[in-house]
């Protein structure tokens, strides 16, 4: 395989990846302060499109990008509040039914809202048809803004987590809630923040991938699917081991397509997954110690 | 509380039960059309679709109905699912007991429905443009889109002045494309054409950047045919472009809204595919038979509803008024009307002028088609 065409695959398959595993990500900051999956995690990143296109009419494309971020985030605080804040003991089970539940309002309520046809905020460089040289390789500049964004993200997010008193908390929650609220810390406010972060996050995400993959109101589905295998690959909770299974995921879906029909890509991906299931259930980069002493 | 709630329930369904019955009785001089559209789902085909039915219908009994009958029509929403247009194609007939059934929007769903008319006798006026539908033929099944296979020979008469004879095909897994992919590699034979690679990608794929490197490794491709009527068929030609690749791009009729045209941006200009004449009904000449048809459904579209009306909702305006057309000739009788349409000649629609036989329930030619292109972000006539 020649050099550029490698890096043709390359380049896709970091596209795809990144863009896996930002929502991935999504998935662990709430798993991590509460231990369970939000389900409606898609939803955000669909959010986070919608509204900045639509703010796009009134303000320049910054401003929209942030106002939809702030949006989204009290979006993701209201849905805490209002579904989940004041269920005690919420069983594993009892919360994904409860997050599918939201999932399905929001994309509905989606639906009445923008209708069904598909936008896309414009390209932040340029056109569609702009492309940058990389090593003779002609890639869409918009990419590399997403890989820039979502990097940035992860590296905060990883310092957050460990260096921040809040993130340490944040952490703590979903150790032990007991020990935590024993220790001082409001459990029930962690949870909320931990739902207005994922969803702010989401939506950025969603926000700077739009002009590539568009915005409709049930685009979020495909990618929490997505984003759900990256995150188990990667260890739940473990947002750089997210990284590392979404790229390689990416990478993996790019390259198989030199050899394989297109049509097989997510039968490659859904095969990984069961292989990674069947030998190491707690994901790639997770410790299978701590897998055990959590409920799910 | 559960109690309550059981009670609601049976309560509702009792008034359900005994409303059912009035309304049938009042509406006894009604004919009822059903419509199955994706109006939701990942292609915006049943939009327009819907929308221009509810418009004739409104226009009609505004001016008294058929032959005195006022029309109701019921529409149901697919989403895209072919599976949900199974059950509610078996609802419309069992329960809602309609004369006829406009729809649905797509190939997929309306292979899964056509037994079900057949074996019902129920009148099935199509909106999905795969040949399967009509070929071969059933009894109580139409459609009005023109037929994949002749806007392949468009496609392929246009390659063959070009000096183009090795292409690579790319299609949505919808029923369009697949059967779309099907015809598109039968008659390439016909035409000295060689197909040097197919991929079908998922219609709800976000990048195709991918497969784009595959296609453009092959030095051999002179042009790229994509034959698609979901999004990503706009996703594929802007990841093409952003890839540097100056590949001619054909692309099927499935192409004929200009919101795929907006979502491609820079990147449809130049795009080369065959389509109704609809899309530049302002152009045409004067003296084109189907000018004052489709001078007038656009222009009530768009004044109606505000969107640049499209081809979509010219293949219900067709079904519907085919049908109309056939009430009136010969009155409230499913197998007569069924025979009318089968007979119909020279009717001057949307798609065309439509000229039915026995053999022949599409009724559409090859000169239903004009090879169109992009330019500026508007659809206009192709010339060299």
């Amino acid at each position: 395989m020649e050099l550029s065409l490698f890096l043709q695959y390359l380049f896709a398959g970091i596209t795809y990846g990144i863009i896996y595993a930002i929502v991935a990500i999504g998935f662990n900051i709430i798993y991590n302060t509460t231990g369970i999956i939000n389900f409606a995690q898609g939803e955000f990143l669909m959010l986070g499109g919608m509204i900045s296109i639509s703010l796009l009419h009134f303000m320049p494309l910054p401003a929209a990008i942030t106002v939809a971020v702030v949006i989204t985030m009290l979006v993701g605080a209201l849905i805490e509040i209002v579904f989940i804040r004041w269920i005690e003991n919420p069983s594993v089970l009892r919360m994904i039914v409860i997050t599918i539940g939201i999932s399905i309002i929001i994309r509905e309520a989606a639906l009445h809202i923008w209708g069904e046809s598909v936008r896309a905020l414009p390209y932040f460089i340029g056109s569609a048809v702009t492309s940058v040289s990389i090593l003779g390789t002609k890639i869409s500049p918009q990419v590399l803004i997403v890989i820039g964004v979502c990097s940035v993200v992860v590296v905060f997010l990883s310092f957050f987590f460990k260096f921040t008193s809040i993130g340490r908390e944040m952490r703590a929650c979903a150790a032990n809630r007991r020990a935590a609220t024993l220790c001082g810390i409001n459990v029930k406010n962690m949870v909320t923040f931990s739902f207005m972060l994922s969803a702010g996050i989401g939506a950025l995400a969603g926000a700077v991938m739009s002009p590539i993959t568009y915005s409709q109101y049930d685009n979020g589905t495909g990618l929490a699917i997505k984003g759900f295998t990256v995150a188990i690959m990667g260890g739940l909770g473990n947002s750089p081991g997210a990284v590392a299974a979404g790229l390689m995921l990416g990478i993996i879906e790019a390259f198989s397509i030199s050899v394989l029909p297109l049509a097989f890509q997510d039968a490659v991906a859904i095969a990984i997954l069961l292989i990674i299931l069947f030998i190491r259930p707690h994901g790639l980069f997770g410790s299978s110690e701590a897998a055990r002493l959590k409920e799910f | 509380m559960k109690n309550i709630v059981k009670k609601a329930v049976v309560a509702i369904a009792a008034v359900g039960m005994l409303a059912l019955p009035g309304l049938q009785a009042a509406m006894a001089d009604t004919i009822k059309i059903g419509a199955i559209l994706a109006v939701t789902g990942p292609s915006f085909l049943g939009v327009p679709e819907a929308n221009t039915l509810k418009m004739l219908t409104d226009e009609l009994n505004a001016r008294g109905g058929l032959n005195g009958n006022k029309v109701e029509l019921i529409i149901k929403d697919s989403g895209g699912v072919p599976e949900k247009a199974i059950s509610f194609a078996k609802q419309l007939i069992e329960e809602e007991k309609v004369f006829a059934i406009i729809g649905p929007s797509t190939s997929g769903a309306t292979m899964k429905i056509k037994n079900i008319a057949e074996q019902s006798e129920t009148l099935l006026l199509s909106c999905a443009a795969a040949e399967v539908i009509v070929n071969p033929v059933a009894k109580w099944v139409f459609k009005t889109p023109q037929m994949d296979s002749d806007a392949v020979r468009k496609i392929y008469m246009e390659m063959n002045k070009m000096n183009i004879s090795k292409i690579a095909v790319v299609v949505g897994n919808t029923g369009f494309g697949q059967a779309g992919k099907g015809q598109l590699l039968e008659i390439a034979p016909e035409y000295g054409i060689d197909v040097v690679i197919s991929e079908v990608y998922d219609k709800a794929a976000t990048d195709l950047s991918a497969v784009v490197a595959k296609l453009m490794a092959n030095k051999d491709i002179q042009a790229v045919v994509n034959w698609s009527i979901v999004p990503a068929q706009s996703i594929i030609i802007k990841n093409i472009r952003q890839a540097g690749w100056d590949v001619p791009i054909f692309q099927s009729h499935g192409f004929g809204n200009i919101k795929f045209v907006q979502a491609a941006g820079d990147a449809a200009e130049g795009v080369i595919f065959p389509a109704g004449r609809l899309l530049v009904a302002d152009v045409l000449p004067e003296d084109n038979p189907q000018k004052e048809v489709l001078v007038k459904y656009k222009n009530d579209y768009e004044s109606k509803f505000k969107e640049d009306a499209s081809t979509f909702g010219g293949h219900a305006y067709d079904a519907f008024k085919i049908l109309c057309r056939a009430i009136e000739q010969v009155g409230v009788d499913k197998h007569k009307v069924r025979e009318a349409i089968e007979n119909m000649k020279g009717f001057v629609g949307t798609g065309g002028v439509f000229n039915f036989t026995p053999e022949n329930h599409n009724g559409l030619g090859l000169d239903a088609f004009e090879m169109m292109t992009v330019k500026d972000g508007k659809f206009t006539l192709y010339q060299k």
